[in-house]
């Protein structure tokens, strides 16, 4: 894997995304390319503008949307203070940059491989899809709360074969979970591959389909993180029995250097000892791990 | 030009580190998670993740919260291992070029004292920090912090089994008077005092009506916390005849030295080390940088010099 480094890089252009009125909430933030060797689908970054004072003094984590010869891509919403004060960087700031981080999504390009996108977590498929040397084998199941066009949704479709499922009420909901079901079902008769991004409660979903069904499947967590390098050991997850490394197995790993993309057996979410999640877990975005 | 070194007097075998800048323990790893980001023998010391003689799988998430000028944390000690860490860890670290200092935690003096003599038989360990003071661990942590009597045995029990490794001690902010904590451990053997630990903390959400950490209370840390370190280490150095290391907010050269002034030997990073990855190590650079500029040029010379 790629070796990561922090770097300063300028803000190209902040460009809001789909909005009519109102304000804006869903941003697509370009900064200059940074000189990585390397880097796959699935790997995050996390930013902190220079300008920054001392009140806030973690980065944020974003899923890398798309490289460019020219541009890094990052897809995110307003959801916190964080995301707010980054939605009001202009061109020509300065953000501290580390990255690439974390493992990716596996890429099997002949096997068949469904994309499961919620909400926000749609981001790091717009570099899967347009990186994948076969798109053809690739579809997507995106649900989504707020309206198609504040979502990257167009720039996938354009590549791939894909569904938007929009969920206004509970029923659009349990729609929504049976169209995850049954597709999961064919893409196991096809010893396909599922790959999942988006809000906890959409992966525990993802994650009870794959058991339940044996359909193999890799899990991209959300979770709050302090430093995205595996030092303050904010943002581990509960792994089972299934862990490789059996020393761990069992234990807490970091999400952002053994993660953030697990394959479906390997982590639980049912930690007996956990608290529930908080309203302060919402801010922190799927995106925004 | 300064000479960055810093050697911490008392003990057999004094403690050299290559600049006053150490990183603090739990907000660095190992070591090892940060040499993408800098050269680890730039440092003055590394001290590591706390160990313990088992491996622990630590409190329930979520653990961190962010804070206005800190960050609230209850990691509950997750770690490996000594074992673990002696075996894997250790021998990956450029031990010969920067102290590693070892953070220990233990439930009670017997088990200090295995974990002491299994990290002092260590050639790569350069030094002993005792975590008498962690207050997110239900055991003891804090209780042997708070207690100077317990901080005491503590001591000894490390002290005993720990040969000619120095055995730095972590002091907790969270007592009535720090100074009387710092003569106990001083007279119980300890060769070097480091404080601040995290001050005890919690947050809460109005909405959910729940605590922002699953521990409920953590330890606050952060340039937050810097004026409580500070009169924290004024007050410990004035009490003591061993030297002190500095922790608690640092995140400028500037920082450093005030904690030089009130009179600590050498300072822990901690925190600020969430504010990007390579930040300790600019910071050993502007220090030097800042030494130069303000005719600083022997630590001597600066140390203690607080005119009150």
């Amino acid at each position: 894997m790629n070796t990561p480094a922090c770097t300063d890089l300028t803000v190209l252009d902040l460009v809001p995304f789909g909005q009519t009125g109102g304000e804006a909430r869903f941003f697509a933030l370009r900064l200059e390319r940074p000189q990585w060797a390397d880097w796959k689908p699935g790997q995050f970054v996390m930013l902190r503008p220079a300008g920054w004072a001392l009140d806030m003094l973690w980065a944020r984590p974003f899923s890398i949307c798309r490289i460019s010869t020219r541009d890094l891509v990052i897809f995110f919403q307003v959801v916190g203070r964080g995301t707010a004060r980054l939605a009001q960087l202009r061109t020509g700031d300065v953000v501290h940059v580390w990255g690439p981080l974390g493992n990716a999504f596996a890429m099997e390009p002949d096997t068949p491989t469904l994309m499961l996108a919620g909400g926000i977590g749609i981001a790091p498929f717009i570099g899967y899809a347009h990186t994948h040397p076969k798109p053809w084998n690739l579809w997507m199941d995106f649900g989504h709360r707020m309206p198609l066009g504040c979502y990257p949704f167009e720039s996938i479709n354009e590549k791939i074969m894909a569904d938007s499922h929009h969920e206004e009420g509970p029923e659009d909901l349990s729609r929504f979970i049976e169209t995850i079901g049954r597709r999961m079902r064919e893409f196991r008769d096809q010893n396909g591959l599922v790959l999942a991004c988006g809000p906890t409660p959409f992966l525990r979903t993802v994650r009870s389909f794959a058991l339940e069904y044996g359909v193999r499947t890799q899990l991209s967590l959300e979770t709050r993180m302090a430093c995205g390098v595996g030092a303050c050991l904010g943002c581990v997850c509960r792994t089972t029995e299934q862990w490789p490394d059996p020393a761990k197995a069992g234990g807490n790993v970091q999400t952002c250097t053994q993660g953030p993309v697990f394959w479906a057996e390997q982590v639980t979410f049912d930690d007996e000892t956990a608290a529930p999640p908080t309203a302060a877990d919402v801010p922190v975005q799927a995106c925004e791990r | 030009m300064i000479d960055m070194h810093v050697t911490l007097p008392g003990g057999l075998h004094p403690l050299t580190l290559n600049n006053p800048v150490m990183t603090a323990s739990g907000t660095f790893g190992y070591g090892v998670e940060f040499t993408p980001y800098g050269d680890l023998t730039k440092l003055g010391g590394i001290v590591v993740k706390g160990l313990s003689l088992a491996p622990r799988r630590g409190n329930p998430m979520p653990r961190v919260a962010e804070t206005p000028c800190g960050m609230l944390n209850a990691v509950g000690l997750q770690n490996d291992g000594v074992d673990y860490f002696v075996r894997t860890t250790l021998p990956k670290l450029p031990w010969r070029e920067v102290p590693i200092v070892a953070n220990l935690y233990a439930c009670d003096p017997g088990e200090f004292g295995e974990l002491a003599a299994v990290l002092a038989a260590e050639e790569g360990v350069a030094a002993l920090e005792v975590n008498i003071s962690c207050p997110n661990v239900k055991e003891g942590g804090v209780i042997f912090g708070q207690d100077p009597r317990q901080a005491a045995k503590v001591t000894e029990a490390v002290k005993m089994r720990a040969g000619s490794k120095p055995v730095i001690v972590k002091l907790s902010p969270n007592v009535t008077d720090i100074a009387h904590m710092a003569r106990a451990v001083e007279d119980a053997g300890a060769d070097v005092l480091s404080c601040i630990n995290t001050l005890t903390g919690m947050g809460v959400d109005i909405n959910t009506r729940k605590p922002l950490l699953a521990n409920v209370v953590g330890g606050l840390s952060g340039p937050a916390i810097k004026p409580v370190a500070l009169r924290c280490v004024w007050q410990v150095a004035k009490a003591v005849s061993i030297p002190v290391i500095g922790i608690g907010g640092i995140t400028s050269a500037e920082d450093v030295l005030e904690f030089l002034l009130v009179g600590a030997h050498a300072v822990q990073v901690g925190t600020a080390n969430f504010i990007r990855p390579d930040f300790v190590f600019r910071l050993v650079d502007e220090l030097a940088a800042l030494c130069e500029r303000m005719g600083i040029e022997q630590w001597d010379d600066f140390r203690g010099t607080l005119k009150v």
